[in-house]
């Protein structure tokens, strides 16, 4: 069936040594329970979750810990049961070497679920089932880690021509969903049938690509038996020609489907979306199963005596998970993805993420460092291999020269950081490196700038404000003056005292009522909040009243200097 | 008719204003540094050039030389040419204050830009007619424009280039200029055609 | 010689004369340039340029009554986009207008504060919350770091504190690569 497809070509690209034959001799294995489990609250793009659970608390496997924080955003469950030790900042799987918030549990070794419901996406309204799947923390598990139920969203015509599901796996030494795609066909394309009712889609394109042959006979079978169940042909296994990145959204929908999406545009405008296989298999746990996202495949390879896929609980550090494989002695650093695009890890204690899809050890001798960097000389072979598009080395051009504004002119935001251009380089330039510094440095400006028109905002709103109740002071102060006169003059002729000049008098009797408004005032004001209290708080008021008279003590000469 | 042509081409290219007459080159440094602005520079130039030769053929023709007043030539072109600038910039400002900011400073300087005067100079010493006077002055324009853009372009890419500490800005500017007029002189060949 | 007297004096006149008429006929109103160099500033209000506010001093740089180096938040790079869009020269921060620090937020140590209402008034982007013999507390997502509250303050319960980067906010370094001496050797 799958000869019979139609395929394009993307731009570009490469073919590195793809390294994949180690960590695939062996079936997935689950990965032991760890003595303490690290679970980051932010492991998907878009807000932070709030934490739900304090230190102490006890929670089942599969309990949301961390809280969506507004709809782009997805939450965080616990990944077995357990005591919660702490929540506090831990070091995070990033470049940065940072630390952020983090919810450690002690398991308690029962692994005991929560309720599990599956959930009736049929009768729920589609907002309804992204709620669900927020609440279920299902993102993105090719390594973008973008929250899926943003993404089952079928666009401005209400319906989609072609649901792409993304089992190319491009990428060198990472065979998660290759793996994954061999032992669980069938519940990928479970998802795949359930996403295809929510995006009411045509029809579904899974690509693969060639290298993968036991992974392709897989989903053949399992595709040909939900085809059969639903009486169609709308699930298709597509194999497609071994080329690093095929596996990236926009280069596998381009050579499916023969779109290409433009600059600033979203694929569900051309009816297309694409989901990543290891998502497929997540939506299908959490709807079908009613089980959130707690665990992934992760893949073990590089500098190992066994390279291994492994189905890991997130929280589970990387040396814990390493150690399975046995490292070689001479491993010098850790990194998270493949070697294209992984990031370094900061170390070994790291936790397993939702990003986390190969764990990939290094050594001198496997990744030697790179050679010095030479001048660009503008060969254009970076241009030729580029999947995006884009011309690289003028992206770099202005990236080095740190002219921001020119590198954003050449696109910079559309490099989707796949290594290519590096990987071609003749003078062996860091090409991404640049990308990454220039990225970051005008995402760093963006947020200056809206600080900044938010400071000028608040700032001239207070200047109206202050012009505002000085207007209405000035009025307030003219309307009592006037009342008051009034008031003095009609004293004044009852009085009837030729002595004093009237305006005096008046004055004199504008005074004497301020005081007597001043004394009354004084017995009236007492805090209203402290009517009826408790013995105890009383007792606290008391404390407080004589910290802040030392306090008053202390800050005399201040206040002096000040007058 | 040809003969129109090669005074437009010759203006433009042969005897390019900056690079080959080396007039002009206070706003040939200055408003070089970005291409945008140069290309606004060189529309207001080509713009006062052209009424400038235009004015100035129509004084020096029918009211200096029945006077016999050729000796206030000089005195009364760069009158006309202040009054011309001085339109202009009211003009822009109003049109497009953008523009008018960016060229700043630059605008009020065409009046003492050489090249502005040194055309219509050129024009009486050459003996050109007044269509022959508004093309020159076109097409030295032209010229002008057309230096300012590739420089401003050359120095786009400069400002991101490995420049030796001590040659950076007007330094290797100047050198580039250097081999741009170096390069300009290959169009002396075009003389053969005439 | 009267000739040539007359001949410049009518020159000027009709040139005088139509320039006249092109000023009142193009006249501008505002000044667009203004919220230009308003929009460089860094908005944080703090008043070290010696202007009360960014505003005035965008101002009074459009007249040319100020530098362009006096604002230490905007830092050098301030300086430069200024220098850019104005045509000068670039000039290194003025010192007597203060450093360039790292970007902080104040901070209230609310144990200490006595409620007197002084920082509040202070503050120019209302970015502190409380009254009066209540405890204030700052907002640091709105404070631009400015230092104002600093001095008002009677028990200096007020103080600086850098902004660190966090994992959202952490900005790729510059690549640089280091030649080591044995690769030099190499060489």
């Amino acid at each position: 069936m799958s000869a019979l497809q139609r395929l394009f070509k993307f731009h570009g690209g490469v073919k590195p040594a793809y390294n994949k034959e180690a960590s695939t001799r062996l079936p997935i294995a689950v990965a032991p329970m760890p003595a303490s489990l690290v679970i980051p609250l932010h492991q998907s793009i878009g807000g932070m979750p709030r934490p739900l659970v304090a230190a102490g608390e006890k929670v089942l496997k599969g309990q949301r810990i961390g809280g969506a924080d507004g709809n782009v955003s997805s939450a965080i469950h616990a990944s077995t049961s357990g005591t919660v030790v702490a929540v506090e900042m831990r070091l995070m799987p990033h470049t940065s070497g940072l630390s952020a918030l983090c919810v450690v549990i002690e398991p308690d070794g029962r692994d005991e679920w929560i309720a599990r419901q599956a959930f009736e996406f049929r009768s729920a309204s589609p907002g309804q089932t992204r709620d669900f799947l927020r609440d279920a923390g299902v993102v993105g598990l090719g390594g973008a880690v973008f929250p899926s139920h943003l993404k089952l969203n079928a666009g401005k015509h209400g319906k989609l021509d072609t649901l792409v599901l993304n089992g190319a796996e491009c990428e060198p030494f990472i065979t998660c969903d290759d793996v994954l795609m061999r032992e669980r066909a069938e519940a990928i394309v479970n998802g795949a049938v359930i996403m295809r009712e929510i995006l009411s889609a045509e029809r579904v394109l899974i690509g693969i690509e060639d290298n993968k042959p036991e992974a392709i006979a897989a989903m053949d079978v399992a595709a040909a038996e939900a085809n059969c169940k639903a009486g169609d042909a709308a699930i298709e296994v597509v194999s497609v020609p071994t080329r690093y990145p095929a596996g990236g959204a926009k280069q596998l929908i381009r050579v499916l489907t023969g779109i290409e999406v433009p600059h600033g545009e979203r694929s569900t405008d051309y009816g297309v979306q694409c989901f990543n296989v290891g998502t497929a298999y997540a939506i299908y746990e959490a709807i079908a199963l009613g089980q959130p996202l707690i665990s992934r495949i992760v893949t073990v390879a590089g500098n190992v005596a066994q390279a291994r896929n492994y189905e890991v609980l997130f929280g589970t550090s990387m040396k814990d998970l390493m150690a399975l494989c046995a490292p070689l002695p001479d491993s010098d650093r850790i990194v998270m993805g493949g070697p294209m695009m992984g990031l370094l890890m900061p170390g070994d204690s790291v936790p397993v993420v939702k990003a986390t899809n190969c764990i990939l050890v290094g050594s001198q001798a496997l990744f030697p460092p790179p050679p010095p960097e030479m001048p660009c000389i503008r060969c254009g072979d970076c241009a030729k291999v580029c999947p995006a598009d884009l011309q690289p080395f003028e992206m770099y051009w202005f990236s080095r020269a740190k002219i921001f504004g020119k590198a954003q002119e050449y696109n910079l935001f559309d490099c989707i950081e796949c290594g290519c251009c590096a990987y071609v380089c003749p003078s062996r330039i860091p090409l991404v490196d640049y990308y990454r510094f220039a990225k970051s440095e005008i995402w760093a400006r963006e947020v200056e700038k809206e600080a900044a028109d938010v400071a000028r905002e608040r700032y001239e709103f207070r200047l109206l404000r202050e012009e505002r109740e000085k207007q209405e002071k000035a009025a307030k102060l003219a309307a009592k003056t006037a009342a008051g006169r009034e008031k003095a003059a009609a004293a004044l002729a009852e009085a009837v005292k030729p002595a004093a000049t009237p305006e005096e008098d008046a004055k004199k009797a504008l005074i004497a009522a301020a005081m007597e408004r001043a004394k009354a005032q004084k017995q009236e004001v007492h805090p209203e909040n402290t009517a009826d209290l408790t013995p105890e708080q009383q007792a606290e008021v008391a404390a407080i009243e004589a910290r802040r008279a030392e306090i008053r003590e202390m800050a005399k000469p201040h206040l002096r200097q000040d007058d | 008719m040809t003969s129109y042509l090669f005074i437009v081409l010759g203006a433009v290219l042969v005897n390019n204003v900056v690079f080959v007459r080396i007039l002009g080159l206070c706003p040939f440094m200055g408003v070089s540094k970005k291409l945008e602005t140069a290309v606004g520079m060189g529309a207001a130039t080509t713009f006062v050039l052209t009424m400038a030769c235009g004015a100035s053929y129509v004084i020096d023709r029918w009211l200096l030389i029945p006077n016999q007043l050729e000796y206030l030539r000089t005195l009364s072109f760069i009158v006309t040419i202040a009054a011309i600038v001085q339109l202009t910039e009211l003009v822009i400002q109003k049109t497009s204050p953008l523009l008018h900011q960016v060229l700043g400073i630059y605008l009020p300087l065409i009046t003492t830009n050489c090249a502005v005067l040194g055309i219509p100079l050129l024009n009486v010493s050459l003996r050109h007619n007044f269509l022959e006077s508004l093309l020159f002055g076109f097409g030295s324009a032209v010229g002008f424009t057309l230096a300012l853009i590739l420089f401003a372009g050359i120095r786009e890419r400069l400002e991101a280039a490995d420049v030796p500490v001590h040659f950076r800005g007007t330094a290797i500017a100047m050198i580039t200029a250097g081999l741009m007029s170096l390069a300009f002189m290959g169009f002396a060949g075009l003389d053969k055609f005439k | 010689m009267l000739d040539a007297l007359l001949v410049m004096a009518l020159g000027a006149v009709l040139l005088g004369a139509a320039l006249g008429y092109a000023a009142v006929r193009f006249r501008v109103e505002g000044d667009p340039l203004v919220e230009k160099i308003d929009a460089i500033l860094p908005q944080t209000q703090c008043g070290q340029c010696g202007f009360p506010g960014c505003k005035p001093y965008a101002q009074a740089i459009a007249k040319g009554e100020a530098e362009i180096n006096q604002c230490p938040p905007g830092g050098d790079e301030g300086i430069h986009k200024l220098a850019d869009l104005l045509g000068r020269e670039f000039k290194s921060l003025s010192a007597e207008h203060g450093i360039e620090k790292p970007k902080s937020v104040a901070v209230i140590d609310e144990q200490a504060c006595i409620g007197c209402t002084l920082c509040i008034q202070a503050c120019p982007v209302d970015a502190i919350v409380g009254a009066a013999k209540q405890m204030h507390t700052i907002v640091a997502q709105q404070c631009t770091g400015c230092e104002l509250c600093l001095p008002p303050c009677p028990v200096d319960c007020i103080s600086m504190q850098p902004i660190g980067a966090s994992v959202e906010t952490w900005k790729w370094k510059y690549p640089v690569f280091k030649i080591n001496s044995t690769q030099r050797d190499a060489a």
